[in-house]
């Protein structure tokens, strides 16, 4: 009993830290203090005080108001490039599990050579020919990470296409895509849902270590990342520069990891008992 | 075993050809084309040099005809010349910094291997217990961590706060020549601390919750049941019954963890100014160093591949399913 609770309280606390930040994101304006671009040379590298809650970095721009911009970034990035690779897995592997085969012989190699390439060093060579920008960093993640989401669909696939309801469907002379969208998919939804969640946790990690380096959302835009490469810069006389925008990293991807794996303790019986 | 390992070869052919492929495909993805950030910026360059440069480059032949050009070059280790002034051949300047990359990865390998087994096992062993549930948290945070960020911190503490551990390079360098040997391997050894633990962190919560729930799985079994009415005492149950169940999945897990330890070199290597692979890539991307780019991406994945073969080879010889050719 006591073990149920402190389970759900943990998915609880993600949910909330995760709709927080959603409102947080969406009312950026309204609720940030000072304009996450305005430069103050007369406040230059303020540490945190009750003006300025998280200080001023080097150009006097408040700290604050900057993560809750940045928080817009992290989420939109996390979002579309999961839904970016979720439409690919979804795709592939609803393919590679449904027809079997060759198609499912390419596909599953495709997943292979696709998770050989350390992703970071993928991500790179693509935007070093695409410049970086928020749409391409969007673009590269999402197409460099739907592999897991394509496995798990295909094993969904693979042990629900012989179920007598597809079966009868089939029969009944339903067509392919039919049988796959309408009918296999719904049941797969779950395990789907729940690698969408956790895979935002890590498109946002992967987006602020790619703008950390410089190669993703570039200054002025806020972006936890790129805060964090001034940080680095005046890390001997300026804690707070460093270790509000991480916090603020490892907590929402903390908060999106607790909140997927609550999901699959919900949907999933067999998991139930951990 | 002989007959696993030969449709193990194959499938490591294949997918080498595919690697192979996608890099190609990537280099050509460019906008223009691979001479192009040469030429664009260079207000000298006339069509004519242009046309001369596309020659050479073989860029005015079919694209199949380009590629197999490219495979042969990449047979020999010829992965062309490096834009950056030095104009040094790409494999060369990779092959320097291959060891000091590979050091730090395999030591946190070893890291990840030798922590995470026994922290899993022990939450497993001790499931629901305050301990268990101190890990568990652990084990999130750790994966939530960015690897960047607790660099950060580290430095913030350890290098300045508390100046115990250099923060940057790999050897000191002031009088690093008058070391002594000894001195020299300490020398390297405390400036490899930081990066080598920045480097397992991630893995290493990874590896735990791994273990921590094959392990769980593993002691509900029949046969743990059975060797516990046999009377057999825990410790014998646990590391001999249990434990080398829960190892043989553990292996397959930590290679397949070498594509995100190798990505991770790209990071720390270059917040801790350490010369190795993932720095190099990072500065040819800041340079737009397409040949350099471009020999990264081939060789680390090959790399990679062949880590993933050596983890399936351990695991072959450790599982007697697939040693002994049942499998």
């Amino acid at each position: 009993m006591l073990k149920e609770i402190w389970r759900h309280s943990l998915g609880l606390a993600g949910l909330s830290v995760v709709l927080l930040l959603v409102v947080v994101a969406v009312l950026a304006p309204f609720i940030a203090p000072y304009n996450p671009y305005a430069i103050n040379v007369e406040h230059v590298l303020q540490p945190p005080s009750l003006a300025h809650l998280c200080g001023t970095d080097l150009l006097g721009r408040d700290v604050l108001s900057r993560l809750i911009y940045g928080a817009r970034v992290s989420l939109e990035v996390g979002i579309i490039a999961v839904g970016i690779s979720i439409a690919i897995g979804v795709v592939l592997g609803a393919l590679a599990g449904y027809f079997g085969g060759l198609v499912d012989s390419l596909i599953s190699r495709l997943i292979d050579i696709m998770l050989c390439f350390p992703s970071i060093f993928l991500i790179l060579a693509v935007i070093a020919y695409l410049e970086p920008s928020i749409v391409n960093i969007m673009i590269v993640i999402g197409l460099t990470s739907w592999m897991g989401v394509a496995r798990l669909v295909r094993a969904e696939f693979l042990s629900l296409k012989e179920r007598e309801f597809v079966l009868a469907e089939k029969a009944l002379g339903a067509s392919a895509p039919r049988i796959i969208f309408y009918h296999i998919l719904p049941n797969a939804l779950h395990p789907i849902l729940v690698s969408a969640t956790l895979g935002v946790g890590s498109a946002i990690l992967v987006e602020s270590a790619l703008s950390f380096l410089g190669l993703g959302v570039q200054p002025p835009t806020p972006s936890w990342g790129n805060m964090l490469t001034e940080g680095k810069e005046t890390l001997e006389i300026a804690w707070w520069l460093s270790v509000f925008p991480g916090l603020a990293i490892l907590l929402t991807v903390l908060a999106f990891n607790l909140l997927g794996e609550a999901i699959q303790e919900l949907t999933d019986p067999r998991r139930k008992h951990r | 075993m002989t007959r696993w390992l030969t449709k193990r070869l194959l499938e490591l052919i294949l997918t080498f050809w595919g690697i192979t492929i996608i890099s190609f495909f990537i280099i050509h993805l460019a906008p223009g084309e691979p001479i192009s950030p040469m030429a664009d910026f260079n207000p000298k360059f006339t069509p004519e040099m242009r046309e001369r440069l596309r020659a050479q480059y073989g860029l005015d032949k079919p694209l199949y005809i380009q590629y197999w050009r490219w495979l042969k070059g990449l047979a020999s280790f010829d992965l062309g010349r490096s834009f950056a002034p030095d104009r040094r051949p790409v494999w060369e300047k990779i092959k320097e910094r291959l060891p000091i990359t590979l050091l730090i990865n395999i030591l946190s390998m070893a890291i990840i291997f030798f922590v995470a087994v026994p922290l899993g096992v022990a939450s497993a062993v001790r499931e629901g217990s305050l301990f268990d549930r101190i890990t568990t948290v652990l084990v999130f945070v750790g994966y939530a961590m960015p690897g960047f960020w607790l660099a950060l911190l580290l430095m913030l503490l350890f290098g300045i706060k508390w100046a115990l551990l250099p923060i940057s390079g790999i050897h000191s360098l002031m009088g690093y020549e008058n070391l002594s040997l000894w001195e020299k391997c300490l020398d390297w050894a405390r400036h490899l601390v930081l990066p080598v633990f920045v480097s397992a962190f991630g893995g290493l919560a990874g590896l735990s919750r791994f273990m921590r729930s094959t392990m769980i799985e593993v002691l509900r079994q029949d046969f743990i049941v059975t060797a516990r009415a046999k009377g057999l005492p825990e410790r014998v149950v646990i590391y001999k019954h249990a434990l080398r169940n829960a190892l043989l999945p553990a292996i397959t897990i930590l290679g397949l963890s070498i594509p995100g330890l190798v990505g991770g070199s790209v990071i720390f290597e270059s917040i801790f100014s350490i010369p190795g692979v993932g720095q190099l890539m990072w500065q040819a991307v800041m340079a737009r160093d397409y040949p350099v780019i471009m020999g990264n991406l081939v060789i680390v994945s090959v790399l990679t591949l062949l880590g993933n073969l050596l983890a399936d080879i351990c695991y072959a010889l450790a599982d007697p399913r697939i040693r002994l050719g049942r499998g």
